[in-house]
């Protein structure tokens, strides 16, 4: 199978797969344990939700490493074995993709702040990111992907991290980056203040390969985020917007926006040229289904 | 007074060390300490507050600014035990079971004490069984939960269930925030109230600890 790169140069539209969390609450994840202990005691069942985004037409499925850094691990005791859980993620996720799809490592932020702000140095995370990228790259990850960030400090930092992975393993890792927008009267920015035209430049100076948005905002916000990408950027864009915000019901958190609907939106996407497309908290293999179907129907994908 | 204005403005500024001496010096000339408290600290945080909600700052000023108030709050503090002034209310709040995002906590926490709650803070991964313990053991009228996760909200509605339970609803009240919660959200699991902000949020708790409705 083609690499990450070379199929976006060749103009192919990818589609990404969806939520993890919810799918792991579906089967049993008690309210507040850390998803990632799955990794060790269950990883079964990661297996069975990557296989079931591939064979809802995923190309892209993430490994359940969200919270693999060792500085999130650690508040659950699980620091020590940082490289065995995120390895036990990108096994868990390549055995399902076999051949059929490519894996990208999931790196979510490491719950610290910087400083001046918080009293994290800026060496201590970073080396806390490169101990989850090189286990990650170790286990044959197709691309590292560092999500939902809101500090653009700390995004430099795991991206130069994954670069650094990658070089030292010798082989072209490619790196996703997102961050998390908020909508304000004055525009998108994350929690920290960064806005969407110093994201794309932080980002791309970091050295992402691609770049855009996951979570925070469902399919609408989503496509005014990724104009605003689009005229800032020529990177290749993904976009991973949640099934809307959700609400309870019968004691489960249920998500507003159908795949039909999730697909209708990303229309839009296509047509901004956004390389990447997906889904974040709340969506399921239904939702990459709508997205498969749409980008086949539109001949942005890959033919079959 | 001058002195309490530059209070405000250099906390705005998040400036801790001039807030810590100035406010000093406004008590060593003679300025009230709930004076200072009130028309400085306070005064400069809730504009904080304010332009945090309106996205004129973001996260990590009003963090600067919040260290700031404690700067002068450290000073304030002892001579407000001596004056005996009685407090706005008290709430219990925390981060529930499985989450540990603190920030939206923390916030919420910081403006109460500027508006002159007691805060019993009690951190964060706390369990439903711990919120009823510490607002019955502290006497406090209001618990307010945050989550940050999709993945752990549903523990709020454990602790709701909890009060109900142990029949101490309408006694004690509660309130939900967070990212992904919404009104709707608070609504369906029987909360008291949802804030939205950690400006709204304060509102609805000084109207929760005072007797009145939600929101």
């Amino acid at each position: 199978m083609p690499d990450l790169l070379a199929r976006l140069r060749a103009g192919e539209t990818l589609v990404a797969d969806g939520a993890m969390g919810s799918m792991v609450m579906a089967r049993g994840l008690e309210p507040g344990a850390c998803p990632e202990a799955l990794n060790l005691s269950r990883p079964e069942l990661l297996e069975e939700i990557a296989r079931l985004y591939v064979e809802a037409g995923a190309d892209l499925v993430q490994t359940n490493s969200f919270g693999g850094s060792p500085a999130k691990l650690q508040r659950y005791g699980l620091e020590p074995r940082c490289e065995e859980v995120n390895r036990a993620a990108a096994a868990a996720a390549r055995r399902a993709a076999k051949e059929r799809a490519l894996v990208y490592g999931s790196c979510g932020p490491c719950g610290r702040l910087l400083k001046p702000v918080g009293d994290a140095e800026p060496d201590e995370v970073r080396d806390g990111y490169l101990r989850q990228m090189r286990a990650l790259v170790a286990e044959g990850v197709d691309a590292l992907c560092v999500e939902t960030m809101t500090d653009l400090a700390e995004a430099t930092l795991a991206i130069e991290a994954a670069r650094e992975a990658a070089a030292e393993a010798g082989r072209e890792v490619p790196v996703l980056a997102t961050m998390t927008f908020d909508r304000t009267r004055r525009g998108y920015f994350t929690i920290m203040g960064v806005d969407i035209a110093a994201a794309a430049a932080g980002l791309a100076r970091a050295g992402a390969d691609v770049i855009g948005s996951n979570c925070g905002n469902g399919s609408d916000n989503m496509v005014e985020i990724a104009r605003e990408f689009r005229d800032r950027s020529s990177l290749p864009l993904l976009i991973q917007p949640n099934a809307g915000l959700p609400r309870l019901e019968g004691g489960k958190a249920v998500y507003a926006e159908s795949p039909e609907y999730m697909a209708e939106r990303a229309q839009k996407l296509l047509v901004l040229g956004v390389a990447i497309v997906g889904g974040c908290c709340g969506t399921t293999p239904e939702h990459t289904r709508a997205l498969r179907r749409l980008v086949s129907s539109s001949g942005a994908g890959q033919a079959g | 007074m001058e002195i309490l204005k530059r209070i405000a403005a250099e906390l705005e500024r998040g400036h801790d060390q001039q807030v810590g001496q100035l406010t000093r010096e406004a008590l060593a000339a003679g300025a009230a300490p709930k004076q200072v408290l009130d028309d400085g600290l306070i005064a400069g945080m809730n504009v904080v507050g304010e332009k945090f909600r309106v996205h004129e700052i973001f996260l990590p000023d009003v963090l600067l600014a919040a260290r700031a108030m404690y700067a002068g709050m450290d000073v304030v503090k002892p001579l407000l035990l001596e004056e005996e002034v009685p407090v706005a209310g008290k709430a219990v709040l925390g981060t529930v079971q499985g989450d540990l995002h603190d920030i939206g906590k923390n916030l919420v926490g910081i403006m109460l004490k500027g508006a002159g709650f007691e805060v019993i803070d009690l951190g964060n991964d706390v369990s439903p069984e711990r919120f009823v313990a510490a607002a019955e053991e502290h006497g406090a009228p209001v618990i307010g939960m945050s989550a940050l996760l999709t993945t752990t909200m549903p523990v709020m509605k454990k602790v709701v269930d909890l009060v109900r339970q142990k029949g101490l609803a309408g006694r004690i009240k509660t309130i939900v925030g967070g990212a992904p919660l919404s009104a709707d959200y608070a609504r369906e699991i029987g909360a008291d109230a949802y804030g939205y902000d950690g400006v709204s949020a304060v509102e609805r708790i000084k109207a929760l600890a005072g007797g009145g409705a939600g929101g």
